[in-house]
C-alpha cells in the first residue's frame, strides 16, 4: 500500500500540466453542481420561510351569521390538511393592516374590511397544488365570496428551484463526463510510460489488483483535489454575491464534505473504467 | 518442478515456435536450454513462467497446471519463481535496494523485515557496498547480479534465466554464473537458456536441445522406467 500511495504521488510530478487539467475539470463539474446547488438551497429557505406564512384567507360575506360561520370552521378544522381555522372579525382585521402597514394607518376606516377566516395548514401540506385545492374546496360555501393565497409566486419559486435543480444537474453531469474522459487518457499516458514498470512488477508476481492500485489511487486523489477546489469556487462566489448582492447561506458541512467526496469518487470512477482495458494492452 | 507434456505453441502471425515438447525437470535440478537462434528457447521460459500458455499440451510449474490455472493463480506461481533476463529489466530511476525491495513489496510482505532482508540478499550477490547506487552506475555484471538478489528476494524454488550472460564479457559471465551454480547448490532448481556452448561444455550440467521448436537432444532425459516420480 505504501509502494502504491508513492507511486500515485511520482504520477503527478510526472505530468503535471494533465493532473492540473484533471483536477481543474472535476472541480469544474462539481462548481456547477454547488452553485446551481446553492440558488437551490436558498430557494428552498426562501420557501421554507414562505411556507410557515402560507395562509388561505377566505373572506366571508356581510351578513353571514355567526351559526354558518361557527359550522365552516369545525368542517374546515376537519380537512386532513388544516393545521388551525381563526375568525377574523373586521374590527381584528383592520388591527392588523394598521400592524403592518404602519405609516398608513389612518387610510382605513373601521368597517372596510371583511371577516375572514384563516387557515394554516400543517407542514407538508403546504406546496401550491394542496394550498389551490384547501382553497377551492373553501371556495365552495356561498357565504365566501373570494379566497386568497400566495399562488402566483409560491408557483414561481417552486418553478426556479426546479429549473436550477435540473440545470445544475445537466451541467455537473456534462462536467463529470469531460473530467472522467480526461482522466481517462491521463491513466493511458500514465500506463504507457509506466509499461516497463508494471510488465517488471507483474514478473516479480504483483496482483492485478496492486499493479491498478496506485492509478485508483490517483483518480480519487486528484478527485478529491478538485472537490477542495470546487468548494473553495463555491464559497467565494457565494461571498461575493454576499457581499454585493444578498447575504445567501451555503452549504453545511455535510453537504461539503459529500461534495468533496463525490469529487474523489468522479476520479475514482475515471481511473477504474480506464485503467483495466490499459492495462491489457501493455 | 516443470513438467512440459507434448507440449506446441503457435504463434498468429509466426506460426509454430514448439513442436510437441516434453521434458521434466526435477526439483533442485540445473538445465541448461540451447540451441540456434529462433528455436523456441524463451518460449519454452515465456511458457514456465505462464507469460505465455501452450496452444496445445499441458506445462505444470511449481505445483501449477497450464490447463487449469485462472489469471489470480499467475502472480502466486511467480512468486516461488526468480526470473532473470539478458537485459536485466531493472527500474532505472531507483536505487539497487529499492529495486530488490521492490520485488518484496511487491508481494505485500511487511514493510518490517525488507531492509534487513535485501542488506542479506546484497551481500549474498557480493553487492553489499552498492545498495545506494543507481542501475546505471553499475556494470553489467553487477546489474545482473542485482537482478538475481531481485529473483532470488521471495526464496523461490525454480529460477527462471533467460541468456542471462548474454551481455557479459568472459570474466563477469564466469562470476554471474558460479553465482547461479552456488544458488542451485542450495537448492534451487535453474532452467537456463543460453548461447554459450563453452560454458555448457564446463558446467556439465543437463544440457536440453531445441531447433525449430522441437526436443533435438536430452543430455538429461530419464529412462521411461525411472519417469514415475512427478514433482512438477
Ligand atoms: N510473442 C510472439 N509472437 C509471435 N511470434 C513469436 C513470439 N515470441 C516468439 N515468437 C516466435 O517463436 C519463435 C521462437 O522464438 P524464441 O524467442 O523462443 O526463440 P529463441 O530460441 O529464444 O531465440 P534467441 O536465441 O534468438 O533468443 C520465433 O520464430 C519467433 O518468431
Ligand atoms: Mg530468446
Amino acid at each position: 500500500m505504501r509502494l502504491a500511495w508513492r507511486e500515485a504521488l511520482l504520477a503527478f510530478r510526472r505530468a503535471p500540466m494533465l493532473s492540473a487539467l484533471s483536477v481543474t475539470t472535476i472541480a469544474f463539474s462539481l462548481f456547477a453542481f454547488g452553485l446551481f446547488g446553492l440558488v437551490a438551497l436558498n430557494i428552498r429557505k426562501a420557501l421554507t420561510e414562505v411556507e410557515d406564512r402560507v395562509e388561505v384567507r377566505a373572506f366571508i360575506v356581510d351578513g353571514t351569521t355567526a351559526e354558518q360561520t361557527g359550522a365552516a370552521i369545525a368542517d374546515v378544522r376537519a380537512f386532513p390538511e388544516v393545521a388551525s381555522v381563526t375568525m377574523v372579525t373586521p374590527e381584528a382585521a383592520l388591527e392588523r393592516a394598521r400592524r403592518e402597514l404602519g405609516e398608513f394607518k389612518d387610510v382605513f376606516d373601521p368597517g372596510i374590511l371583511p371577516a375572514s377566516l384563516d387557515v394554516r395548514l400543517k407542514e407538508g401540506f403546504r406546496d401550491p397544488a394542496t394550498v389551490k385545492a384547501v382553497a377551492d374546496r373553501m371556495k365552495t360555501y356561498d357565504f365566501i365570496d373570494d379566497v386568497r393565497y400566495g399562488e402566483e409566486w409560491v408557483q414561481k419559486l417552486y418553478r426556479i428551484r426546479t429549473l436550477s435543480t435540473l440545470a445544475g444537474m445537466l451541467l455537473g453531469l456534462t462536467f463529470a463526463a469531460v473530467a472522467i474522459i480526461i482522466i481517462g487518457s491521463t491513466i493511458r499516458m500514465a500506463v504507457l510510460a509506466r509499461a516497463r514498470e508494471i510488465a517488471i512488477m507483474r514478473l516479480v508476481g504483483a496482483t492485478d489488483s496492486f499493479v491498478r492500485s496506485p492509478f485508483l489511487i490517483e483518480g480519487a486523489l486528484k478527485g478529491f483535489l478538485g472537490g477542495l477546489l470546487a468548494l473553495l469556487l463555491a464559497w467565494s462566489a457565494n461571498a461575493v454575491i454576499g457581499r454585493y448582492v444578498f447575504r445567501a447561506d451555503f452549504f453545511d458541512v455535510r453537504l461539503s464534505v459529500l461534495g468533496v467526496l463525490a469529487g474523489a469518487l468522479i476520479g475514482l470512477l475515471g481511473s477504474l473504467l480506464s485503467v483495466g482495458r490499459h492495462l491489457r494492452d501493455v | 518442478m516443470i513438467r512440459f507434456t507434448h507440449v506446441t505453441k503457435e504463434f498468429p502471425r509466426t506460426g509454430f515456435a514448439l513442436r510437441d515438447v516434453s521434458f521434466h525437470l526435477a526439483r533442485g535440478e540445473f538445465a541448461f536450454l540451447t540451441g540456434p537462434s529462433g528455436a523456441g528457447k524463451s518460449t519454452i521460459l515465456k511458457l514456465s513462467y505462464l507469460d505465455e500458455r501452450p496452444t496445445s499440451g499441458e506445462v505444470k510449474v511449481a505445483g501449477t497446471s497450464s490447463v487449469t490455472i485462472t489469471g489470480r493463480d499467475v502472480p502466486k506461481l511467480r512468486r516461488k519463481l526468480g526470473i532473470i533476463f539478458q537485459d536485466f529489466r531493472l527500474l532505472e530511476d531507483r536505487s539497487v535496494e529499492e529495486n530488490i525491495a521492490f520485488a518484496l513489496e511487491v508481494t505485500g510482505a511487511p514493510s518490517t523485515g525488507i531492509a534487513s532482508r535485501v542488506g542479506k540478499l546484497l551481500t549474498q550477490v557480493g553487492l553489499a557496498s552498492k545498495g545506494m547506487a543507481l542501475p546505471r552506475e553499475l556494470s553489467g555484471g553487477e546489474q545482473q547480479r542485482v537482478a538475481i538478489a531481485r529473483a532470488l528476494a521471495n526464496d523461490p524454488m525454480l529460477i527462471v534465466a533467460d541468456e542471462p550472460t548474454g551481455n557479459l564479457d568472459e570474466r563477469a559471465t564466469r562470476g554471474v554464473f558460479q553465482l547461479l551454480r552456488d544458488i542451485n547448490a542450495a537448492g534451487t532448481a535453474v532452467l537456463m537458456a543460453t548461447h554459450d556452448l563453452e560454458l555448457v561444455r564446463q558446467a556439465k550440467f543437463r544440457t536440453i536441445e531445441l531447433n525449430h521448436g522441437q526436443l533435438v537432444f536430452d543430455s538429461g532425459a530419464p529412462a521411461p522406467a525411472a519417469a514415475v516420480g512427478d514433482d512438477a
